[in-house]
């Protein structure tokens, strides 16, 4: 039996699902002031009288990272930044408790300056005068070189209570996201690690052995004392659950979109392939660009419960809610009202959506059915719209090889999947604007706890070869070593292969799950002088994908045939 | 520097699966370290920094430009449509106004491409600002542009194609051809007859640095510029003249070339050259990127910039005053010129022996043009490839008059078939090519 919770902002939802079929779900609201709480409360719901000898494991989405960062509860993280030349030092700032340090690592990770000692020792006193006691170090390139960030580490002492170096958050290039990563890590440690210490108490009070996992940004999981090291992973994850529950659902190999249409936003996503597509560097928090690995996503400000108003001749939705629709009570107009005034949908007191429909068919002096129709059709037209700006998007991403020009894949998708509130009202209107069929997925109502249930551990690595310099970096795993000078393409495909499987295994994954992919692939020979070959610059990134674990996907093609 | 941001449009493509042989400088690994630069200091992820997937070029718009022998698919790769393409998606971008400017970095190159392509010489096979110019006007009707080459060489193909084109202005700043390919630009290559100083070339003494640059751009570039108010400014961005660059003898920096972009301010940059691919490019780029967007780029710098250490001589400082000097004369005292160039004639040839360094191959050309006060002039092409092919041309210029145009569709047609191995008509104004 597998547990899988998703600790949403309002909802805690849980799922038992008992050889991958759902033996019992349960919804709590969420107490944001303990979390802890909302998760036994759920657990308890849905696992009181079952046999702990019988769980092979719990799943947890939280929000409790995410909500750290957005409400503002961090700590102060004292920032020491390796720049060198490139963008302005004020451009890279992120807090007050930024400084910058000698040393610099080039595009090649060769070390061009040193550290300085005594700058680095003054900038540690600075830290320990204003009780600072988490600590980010971040160097530019550091990924082609950690040697900078350990070096800076060595000089201060170990009396901060944690260190997070930027070489470890990522293997993309992009300083300034390193940077944000890197400090988001720090800030919200404490906070994180509060709440696995927490967690794993609750679990010593019971009687269960099953591993428990955290569901990460990019749909994957990771072993809960595992994450305790990169509290960054963990956020974002609500949407990650959400995508994963959709594929979970409805189990195909297609190109696809999922939407997840709620009361104030809609969250769009598509699949490859059946494999739910990846943000290019990282995600994005209040503003933080960041090398979180996490899934794709774009959200819009338009729901069921949006407020529609006419405005400057014209209808206007979104992207606030003034809460729920008309027909709930709620103040204005929405959606909602529309759908239930077409007769789409009979929840609701039906005579209060009418009457919030008419308000706004007064002021254009037309009929309530008109009006809720126009409402209607441009919150779906704003939706496909979204969707297909996306889509247009992704398939038009710049690449750089003639052969992807030419050859690149295209995502062509062949159905959209809904789900959320007004899924099976807007559903056939969706469809055919998109031009492709629609999917209402079983379940959907606890498709975020299903999500994280089935979702495997994931990660990736980059590994950058040198055999001019001799050296080879992963950076993710701190591992700069001396290799041959015949060091191939083949050997660097078969080391980065080996220390993700390890690393995923470390994560608590297990081998049947281990769907290992190479994702980027590239050697340059490097020439110098005159047409003299020097050696080969080789660049591979591989990964676990986001998927479901092999048991699910086993048992659902026999289900199927 | 300018401190008011703009927004900027990137092209980039790097052609990592491109080289002219694997040794090459044209190869695989030539914006490898540049791409990792641009990605590391988080250029793309800037509010007013956007990147676009460049277009493809078509057939139509080499035809537009060049004269191709046997035709243009015979002479180019699928990378050249992607890096002219790359170019046109600049220039699409910057007249959508969806951006304030654009930088096409992509390869292959081409301003050594010349009017008429029988293979590729000086890295280059197609002249993909040639190629953007004339797609500008093509969509978007008339324009005077004003193409400002900073490249360390001479952009002889840009200067064979805008040649006759008054409505072009061509200035070449690059390292004395004395001393370096293709070994030409010097001060009195100043246009055809019908469009005479409307191609400027600034040749510079081995060794210049910076200061050189700006003191051409103060006191001779922006100052015509000034005068010819151009619609629109294009920069060909080659960035070998930087002091680590290989294959050239000049002195410039990354701060440089950033101030001098800045100062510029062109509506569209396009990398051209630029060969020392590891300790400048990165930074150049960086440098050049920033101007262009109006962000601080006074960090960006070198590893191993030492100012001092690359300073130009007081004496190539003379040098270059005095040149500047005598080339603002030529063009302030154009107008004259010409009426000593023409001396009442109606055609005037001019004769051209052309060497193809990377294909190996030697042309000889007859181009002659007609004496035209109304337009760019009528002309015709004889030439005669090492490949064996022997080709004559009708070219009919952009915003042609009436009477060029006649005789030229009158030549085409009276231009027997069989005489030589292709014969073209290229009219750009309705955007007509045809061969027989
Ligand atoms: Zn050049
Ligand atoms: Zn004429």
């Amino acid at each position: 039996m597998i547990i899988g919770i998703d600790v949403g902002g309002t909802h805690t939802d849980a799922v038992l699902l008992d050889r991958f079929k759902i033996k019992k779900t349960a919804k709590v609201i969420t107490n944001q002031e303990n979390l802890i709480k909302s998760l036994m409360e759920a657990t308890e719901a849905i696992f009181d009288g079952e046999d702990p000898g019988e769980l092979e494991k719990v799943v947890l989405s939280t929000t409790i990272s995410t909500n750290a960062i957005v409400q503002g509860k961090t700590d102060r993280v004292g920032m020491i930044l390796a720049a060198g030349p490139g963008l302005s030092p004020e451009m890279l700032r992120i807090n007050e408790d930024t400084h910058f340090t000698s040393g610099y690592v080039n595009h090649r990770g060769i070390r061009v300056a040193g550290t300085n000692r005594g700058e680095v020792s003054g900038i540690e006193d600075t830290f320990k005068k204003e009780g600072i006691n988490h600590v980010g170090i971040v160097g530019k390139f550091s990924t082609r070189n950690p040697g900078l960030e350990t070096e800076i580490a060595d000089i201060i002492d170990n009396s901060f209570r944690h260190i997070s170096f930027g070489h470890r958050m990522s293997g993309n290039l992009n300083f300034p996201r390193r940077i944000a990563t890197t400090y988001l890590n720090a800030a919200i440690w404490d906070t994180y690690n509060a709440f696995v210490k927490n967690v794993m108490e609750y679990v010593g009070r019971t009687n269960t052995t099953a591993p428990i996992y955290i569901l990460k940004a990019d749909g994957g999981t990771t072993g809960i004392s595992q994450s305790a090291g990169y509290p960054g992973g963990s956020i974002l994850s609500g949407p990650a659950a959400s995508i994963m529950g959709i594929l979970s659902l409805t189990n195909d190999s297609k190109d696809a979109v999922a939407l997840d249409i709620g009361g104030t936003t809609t969250d769009i996503a598509i699949f490859a392939g059946g494999t739910p597509l990846l943000e290019p560097l990282g995600v994005t928090i209040e503003g933080h660009k960041t090398l979180i690995r996490g899934l794709l996503t774009k959200s819009i400000g338009i729901g069921g419960d949006s407020r529609v108003r006419y405005e400057d001749g014209r209808l206007v939705i979104g992207p606030e809610r003034d809460g729920p629709a008309a027909a709930f009570g709620g103040p204005s107009p929405t959606p909602t009202d529309a759908m239930i005034a077409l007769g789409l949908t009979d929840i609701g007191d039906r005579g209060k959506a009418l009457k919030a429909v008419e308000e706004i068919a007064g002021v254009k002096n037309c009929s309530i059915e008109e009006m809720a129709k126009e409402m209607f059709d441009l919150v779906c037209r704003k939706i496909t719209s979204a969707v297909n700006e996306m889509l247009l998007e992704i398939n038009n991403k710049p690449v750089y090889t003639v052969h992807e020009i030419f050859e690149g894949k295209k995502i062509k998708p062949e159905v959209v999947y809904i789900v959320g509130g007004p899924a099976r009202p807007m559903a056939p209107y969706i469809d055919k604007m998109l031009g492709f069929p629609s999917c209402i997925p079983e379940h959907a109502e606890v498709a975020n706890a299903i999500g994280a249930a089935l979702a495997r551990t994931t990660t990736e690595l980059t590994l950058l070869a040198d055999t001019e310099k001799g050296e080879m970096t992963i950076a993710e795993e701190g591992i700069q070593v001396r290799i041959p000078d015949g060091f191939t393409r083949e050997d660097a495909i078969s080391v980065c292969e080996d220390k993700l499987r390890e690393r995923a295994l470390r994560m608590g994954a297990r081998e049947d799950d281990l769907d290992i992919e190479v994702i980027e692939d590239q050697v340059f020979n490097m020439i110098r002088g005159m047409g003299y070959s020097t050696g080969k610059n080789i660049r591979i990134k591989a990964q676990v994908k986001p998927g479901l674990i092999a048991g699910f996907r086993k048992e659902a093609s026999n289900v199927r045939q | 520097m300018s401190d008011s941001k703009r927004k900027t449009g990137l092209i980039f493509f790097p052609a990592f699966d491109w080289a002219i042989s694997p040794t090459h400088p044209e190869r695989e690994e030539r914006l490898l370290y540049t791409q990792d630069q641009v990605f590391e200091e988080g250029l793309l992820d800037l509010d007013n920094i956007v990147e676009f997937k460049p277009g493809l070029a078509t057939t139509q718009d080499i035809n537009r430009v060049h004269i191709c022998v046997p035709d243009a698919p015979s002479v180019i790769t699928q990378s050249h449509l992607i890096s002219a393409g790359g170019a046109i998606t600049a220039a699409e971008k910057v007249m959508q106004k969806e951006v304030d400017n654009a930088f096409a970095i992509v390869r292959p190159p081409g301003h050594h491409a010349m009017r008429v392509v029988h293979g590729a010489r000086g890295f280059c096979n197609i002249n993909i600002e040639a190629i953007m110019v004339e797609y500008i006007r093509h969509k978007y009707g008339p324009k005077k542009i004003a193409i400002v080459d900073t490249d360390c060489h001479h952009g002889d193909g840009s200067q064979d194609i805008f040649w006759h084109d008054p409505n072009t202005l061509y200035i070449s700043v690059h390292q004395d051809g004395r001393t370096i390919f293709p070994g030409s630009g010097f001060p009195d290559e100043f246009g055809g007859p019908n469009a005479l100083g409307y191609t400027i070339n600034m040749p510079f003494p081995t060794n210049t640095s910076d200061e050189g640059f700006l003191f051409t751009l103060d006191n001779l570039i922006l100052p015509i510029l000034d005068e010819f108010k151009p619609d629109l400014i294009i920069n060909s961005a080659g960035q070998d003249n930087h002091y680590g660059d290989p294959i050239t003898d000049m002195s410039c920096s990354a701060q440089g070339y950033a101030i001098l972009n800045d100062r510029l301010s062109p509506d569209i940059a396009v990398l051209e050259g630029g060969y020392s691919i590891e300790s400048a490019l990165p930074y150049t780029n960086v440098g050049i990127i920033l101007a262009m967007a109006g962000i601080d780029y006074s960090h960006v710098t070198e590893p191993d910039y030492n100012p001092e250490a690359i300073r130009q001589t007081p004496r190539i400082t003379q040098q270059i005053e005095q040149q500047v000097s005598y080339i603002y004369n030529l063009w302030k005292n154009r107008e004259s010129q010409r009426a000593e160039l023409i001396k009442g004639g109606e055609y005037l040839r001019r004769d051209k022996g052309i060497f193809y360094d990377t294909d190996g191959i030697s042309e000889h050309q007859e181009e002659t043009v007609r004496i035209c006060n109304e337009c760019g002039g009528l002309i015709t092409i004889r030439s005669k490839a090492s490949t064996g092919n022997n080709i004559f041309a009708v070219v009919i210029p952009g915003q042609s008059c009436p009477t060029c145009r006649e005789k030229g569709e009158k030549i085409f047609k009276s231009t027997a078939e069989g005489s030589y191995n292709y014969i073209y008509f290229q009219d750009r104004d309705r955007d007509i090519f045809l061969v027989k």
